[in-house]
């Protein structure tokens, strides 16, 4: 006899299918890599000072950090 | 800690997996890489306070989460109005059937509550551990779990409800998903 389940584990086949879903659908943009303008943010900023200025402003007192 | 050459490499091997989560939480890509934008930015800027040998995708994650959501609140209104031109760009699109189930899927996703859409994605997906999503969402463990649970049992309700005997469920089930008799 199949053992009943109950209803939070509803059909293991559908869960699988959903999770397998969920990650084609993740890992499809993951394959896409880094596109160049993130490579290039990454590789300009400096540090803080440049982030923060890139944002626009941000807290005036926050550049006062002086690592 | 300091912006080294090895944590640049590291913020930007995050970059792919930032992107997808990013277009998973808002289901538009040109905003999701918008985000992705802000979330380097922000990380760069407050590198100082990202504790050395902590995990990095961690804590990137956790302020993309966080832009996403302050973000959310102040623009209710457009979102409503992506989730129009997203319907726009479905029309245009091919209807192959492989993309087809594909964007059934992620209409089904977008209308899961974000508490939940947000833990399913981070565990299911990106393949945090239970505690690591509880940690980016500020919750307990066991509010993620419980939100994954709900909201596998809402996709499967959404996608699988009418295909289910499909599966061949036993009677039990077919009487739970089946509704009146």
């Amino acid at each position: 006899m199949k053992e009943v389940k109950k209803q939070g584990g509803l059909n293991a086949e559908i869960q699988s299918r959903i999770g397998h879903q969920l990650r084609a659908m993740y890992d499809d943009v993951v394959r896409q890599g880094v596109p160049d303008r993130f490579a290039e943010l990454i590789r300009k900023l400096d540090g803080p000072e440049a982030a923060t200025a890139a944002q626009g402003g941000g807290e005036p007192d926050k550049n006062n950090g002086g690592s | 800690m300091p912006l080294t050459d090895s944590l640049r490499d590291d913020i930007l091997a995050s970059v792919p997996s930032l992107r997808a989560f990013a277009i998973s939480l808002s289901g538009n890509g040109d905003r999701a890489d918008d985000l992705v934008q802000e979330t380097l930015l922000r990380a760069i800027a407050n590198i100082d306070s990202f504790q050395p040998g902590s995990n990095l995708p961690a804590w990137l994650f956790t302020i993309l989460r966080n832009l996403f959501r302050s973000d959310y609140r102040k623009r209710r209104r457009e979102v409503e109005d992506a989730e129009g031109n997203y319907a726009k760009t479905l029309k245009t699109q091919p209807a192959q059937n492989a993309h087809l189930e594909f964007e059934e899927f992620r209409v089904a996703l977008d209308k899961l509550p974000q508490d939940q859409r947000e833990a399913l994605i981070l565990v299911g997906a990106s393949g945090f551990s239970y505690e690591d999503a509880a940690a980016i969402c500020g919750c307990a463990v066991g509010t993620i779990k419980s939100r994954v649970n709900r909201a596998r049992s809402k996709l499967s309700a959404l996608l699988y409800v009418d295909g289910a005997e499909d599966f061949g469920p036993d009677n039990t089930v077919r009487a739970v998903i089946g509704g009146n008799s």
